[in-house]
């Protein structure tokens, strides 16, 4: 074998393998589950991740709730043959809880649902989800209305943090006319119930429309699309690439042509191509366009990654490193979005996903520009989504928090130790968490999921 | 070689005794005995950047450096597993373990293991003899898809051991008993220990390449400063080039390196003026060639994917031009009759002539630097009178060319020259040029190679763009 080869061979190893750190390892087993237990030391659990034909949910799933909607979630998780429970069995172990509160209409409501998933928490396994399924709060509601609904997200967040063992709460909040069984809230909920959601902690995806009747392929749900992922070469939008091609659809991976060696790799990889581009060029999106349709005929998802990082307290900044960061982080992203929404060949039902960050929602010393450029894109994503429902399509954004990259591997020791566990699961995630989230995102069955922007942070303590 | 007869007909130069009998009896040289059921196109090319010896690539080996630029390839046209018709390549410093270099560099590669590949090996034009070569094949529908490509390491050259030492290891290998063996040790002396390294001397005359090109272009009376001048314009070209992304999709990074380190976007002639003469010393005063005109010694590799438009069609590859036709021509340089690099300026007027073309029907002209002096000795001779008349059998000059299509995007001056990788950059660069500019007059834009070669060797071949 050549070196060559053997290089080849580990980086796909790597790829498939992402690493855990080693201080999760160390108290996971063994002595060091014993020592951290001893010294009140915070204990991560190793979470599950999603494979392939892996089982949704590790157990049988409790669904708590009286009306229709809790009926018809129930039928839908037993068309998906799981092992369902409208009542919780003392000392059964459950993989999951669906606690259905469609109907709520005044805070007196909360009680018994609540004490009711209460008293099943301890019978939860390892990784365990609890999943709730509520309605928007608007200024619209009654006031008792409005209390009710709005009092189900102080729930989900503090069960978030109540949680152990690599169990996560997350929420589905409903707009008045979506029925629980609705495709899109569908979409959402099989996206939490299972693996792919693992570092997705104390947060919610609001379905404001029905989305998508076709039949679903929950195995490769990206079958037949084209799609496009900018900052492709390493670290997460690597994983974003793989992932989107694992799900079934066709990468086109780009980067700037000084990445395009990593690029190439991560192109041979999937079997997509690779296009070395500067997104800050003024015709990118048009050279991508370009690309995706003349090799591929089309193009349905747009994933912007591409970011960088330029870091400086906002007394010390200058024009440079102010300026690239909204550059390439923001100013491209909407530039590119003018070229694909002026385009007929992005008008199937196209999806746009972006990259956020959660220092663009809690703000982060020395980032402003940053931050800047991040909370920038979550105002484009939702203002670029009507222009996108016009033609069956979605925009949405994920905000990562410490994600275990090389990038983020150079932070110094012990402010890295402190930021990954600064989360109810006390750990950083991984490259593929953010791009599970993302893949999401693209189902056909998320189409009435848009406008949402969506954390990747294991609930990390700052910020909603 | 004989010289050309008188008899070869006007613009149609004749090819030795056997060919101008052809040329008297058809009015044309080596006429193809068939035109080309289909046609050759060229859908695209990748090549890593390259680097001065000794740097960026010091300790990547010809195999690494021709797998990264075939996977490089592969990505950019999305081949992964896919089987190609076949990959020829080749190194002009090898060693004897890469005996299947090309097939090697494809199995590490993300194509299909079921892709054919061989060797090959012409000197500096081993990337243009494998692009003419496989582009053959595609005409004549013996495959349908083909990469051409070339290597050089100078940097990990193969150094073997010196010939008394490697009798001595054989005839140890043969023997049988120990005393035998003892023997045959006892023979090894000191100056047997010392090892050989490759040069790019020319084994007939031991003169080195450049000692070589600066006896032809003192010849030709080629000024220092007029090859000073297309150096600096090499350098200009290609950092230009670079400033346009003009290779964003012809370059794929490799060990760190973006660009060609040789290139020097801050050059001017004031520095290249104050270099001292490097080779032709011996010509005292007249010594014109320096570092700064002629080619270092790189690492680099490069490929070409080469198709029948069907192929590419049905994979929805684009189609940059056409390969229209090759030749490869050889001199007398032993005997001096013609300077060891000067073999080109035979193949191209016969090249022209078997296509009815002439050099004011060419848009752009790739004529490889080895050293600057070689480019300007080639066009000196076409436009010189005598030598048309008595060596190229015309009735006059060849003529000249419009210095403004000459080398628009910089040359081996500037980017370097990894022997056999030079073609395959010629090739693929030339064909986007062609495609970039669009139809002239009404017709595909046309495209001229010319790379000279060790051993007196020259090939050169048309590209027409789509």
């Amino acid at each position: 074998m050549s070196p060559q080869n053997k290089q080849n061979s580990q980086n796909k190893s790597s790829a498939l393998h992402e690493k855990t750190d080693k201080y999760t390892e160390f108290v996971s087993r063994g002595f060091g589950k014993d020592l951290a237990k001893r010294l009140g030391l915070p204990q991560p659990a190793v979470l599950r991740r999603y494979t392939p034909n892996g089982p949704l949910v590790q157990g049988p799933i409790l669904v708590l709730g009286q009306g229709a909607g809790a009926d018809a979630v129930a039928q839908v998780l037993l068309d998906w043959h799981q092992d369902v429970r409208r009542h919780a069995t003392p000392k059964e172990k459950l993989g999951a809880i669906v606690a259905v509160l469609d109907e709520l209409e005044h805070p007196d409501q909360l009680s018994t649902p609540m004490l009711a998933l209460g008293a099943a928490l301890r019978d939860l396994n390892k990784n365990a989800r609890v999943v709730t399924v509520s309605r928007v709060a608007s200024i619209s509601d009654a006031p008792a209305v409005a209390a009710a609904r709005n009092g189900v997200d102080g729930i989900v967040r503090s069960l978030a943090k109540e949680l152990r063992a690599g169990a996560t709460a997350n929420g589905i909040l409903l707009a008045n006319d979506i029925a629980a069984q609705a495709p899109s809230a569908v979409a959402a909920l099989r996206f939490f119930l299972s693996a792919r959601s693992a570092f997705v902690d104390g947060q919610f995806l609001t379905a404001s429309s029905a989305g998508s009747t076709t039949a679903p392929d929950w195995d490769k749900p990206l079958n037949g699309s084209v799609a496009v992922v900018t900052g492709a070469a390493r670290g997460i939008g690597a994983s974003i690439a793989r992932t989107l091609a694992r799900d079934g659809a066709t990468v086109l991976v780009v980067d700037v042509p000084a990445a395009g060696d990593h690029l190439a790799a991560v192109a041979n990889e999937i079997h997509g191509t690779a296009l070395q581009l500067d997104i800050t060029s003024l015709d990118a999106g048009e050279r991508i366009l370009e690309h995706a349709i003349s090799r591929y005929g089309r193009l349905d998802i747009v994933v912007h990654n591409a970011g960088i990082t330029r870091d400086k307290l906002l007394a010390n900044m200058d024009a440079a490193k102010w300026d690239s960061v909204i550059a390439v982080n923001i100013a491209s992203q909407l530039r590119m979005n003018e070229a694909f929404l002026a385009s007929s060949d992005f008008a199937n039902n196209p999806r746009i996903i972006s990259v956020a960050s959660t220092s663009g929602i809690a703000g982060n010393r020395g980032q402003s520009n940053y931050a800047a450029s991040k909370a920038g894109v979550m105002g484009m994503v939702r203002s670029t989504a009507p222009l996108l429902s016009e033609r069956g399509g979605t925009v949405n954004a994920v905000a990562p928090g410490f994600i275990e990259t090389d990038m983020t591997a150079k932070i110094p020791f012990a402010t890295r130790e402190v930021a990954r566990r600064l989360n109810s699961l006390q750990q950083g995630g991984k490259p593929s968490d953010v791009a599970e989230a993302i893949a999401f995102f693209a189902q056909p069955q998320a189409a009435g999921v848009t406008a949402n922007v969506l954390r990747v942070c294991g609930q990390n303590m700052v910020g909603q | 070689m004989t010289t050309p007869q008188a008899t070869a007909s006007a613009n149609q130069p004749a090819r030795g005794a056997t060919a101008s009998e052809d040329t008297a009896s058809t009015g044309k040289v080596a006429t193809p005995l068939f035109a080309a059921p289909r046609k050759a196109v060229i859908v695209g090319g990748n090549r890593i950047p390259f680097a001065r010896s000794g740097g960026a690539y010091a300790h990547s080996s010809n195999q690494d450096m021709l797998t990264a630029a075939l996977d490089g390839l592969v990505a950019r046209f999305g081949l992964a597993d896919e089987e190609i018709g076949e990959v020829a390549a080749g190194a002009v410093l090898k060693h004897s373990r890469d005996f299947n270099l090309t097939r090697e560099a494809v199995l590490g590669s993300a194509l299909s293991a079921t892709t054919p590949a061989y060797d090959l090996q012409q000197a500096c034009a081993t990337g243009m003899e494998a692009v003419i070569g496989l582009s053959n094949k595609i005409k004549l529908g013996q495959i349908d898809s083909a990469i051409a490509g070339g290597v050089d390491s100078a940097s990990d050259a193969p150094i073997a051991v010196s010939e008394g030492l490697r009798a001595i290891l054989l005839d140890l290998n043969r023997a049988k008993t120990m005393g035998q063996k003892v023997k045959i040790i006892s023979r090894i002396r000191p100056k047997d220990l010392s090892p050989d390294a490759p040069s790019t001397g020319e084994p007939r005359t031991g003169l080195s390449m450049g000692e070589h090109q600066a006896l032809t272009t003192a010849q030709w009376n080629i000024t220092r400063q007029a090859q000073d001048e297309l150096a600096l314009a090499s350098h200009k070209n290609l950092a230009a080039a670079y400033d346009r992304h003009f290779f964003d999709d012809l370059i794929t990074p490799f060990r760190g390196l973006n660009r060609d380190s040789n290139m020097r976007a801050d050059s001017s002639l004031e520095k290249l003026a104050k270099l001292k003469p490097a080779f032709g010393k011996s010509l005292g005063d007249a010594a014109t060639m320096t570092a700064g005109n002629s080619t270092p010694l790189t690492d680099g590799a490069s490929t070409v994917l080469l198709a029948s438009e069907e192929w590419a069609a049905a994979r929805d590859l684009p189609i940059l031009a056409d390969v229209l036709d090759g030749e490869a021509a050889a001199v007398d340089f032993v005997h001096g009759k013609d300077g060891l690099l000067m073999a080109p300026a035979f193949a191209v007027p016969r090249l022209l002539a078997r296509n009815g073309l002439t050099l004011a029907d060419i848009d752009y002209f790739e004529i490889h630097e080895a050293f600057a002096g070689t480019v300007l000795s080639t066009l000196a001779a076409w436009e010189d009178e005598e030598f048309g008349q008595t060596r190229l059998g015309l009735d006059g000059a060849f003529g000249s060319i419009d210095r403004a299509k000459l080398n628009v995007n910089g040359s081996s001056l500037a980017a370097g020259h990894p022997f056999a990788a030079t073609g395959g950059r010629l090739v693929a660069s030339l064909a986007k040029m062609l495609h970039e500019r669009g139809p002239v007059d009404g017709r595909p834009a046309r495209g001229l190679i010319s790379v000279c070669a060790a051993g007196g060797q020259g090939v050169v071949a048309i590209l027409e763009g789509r």
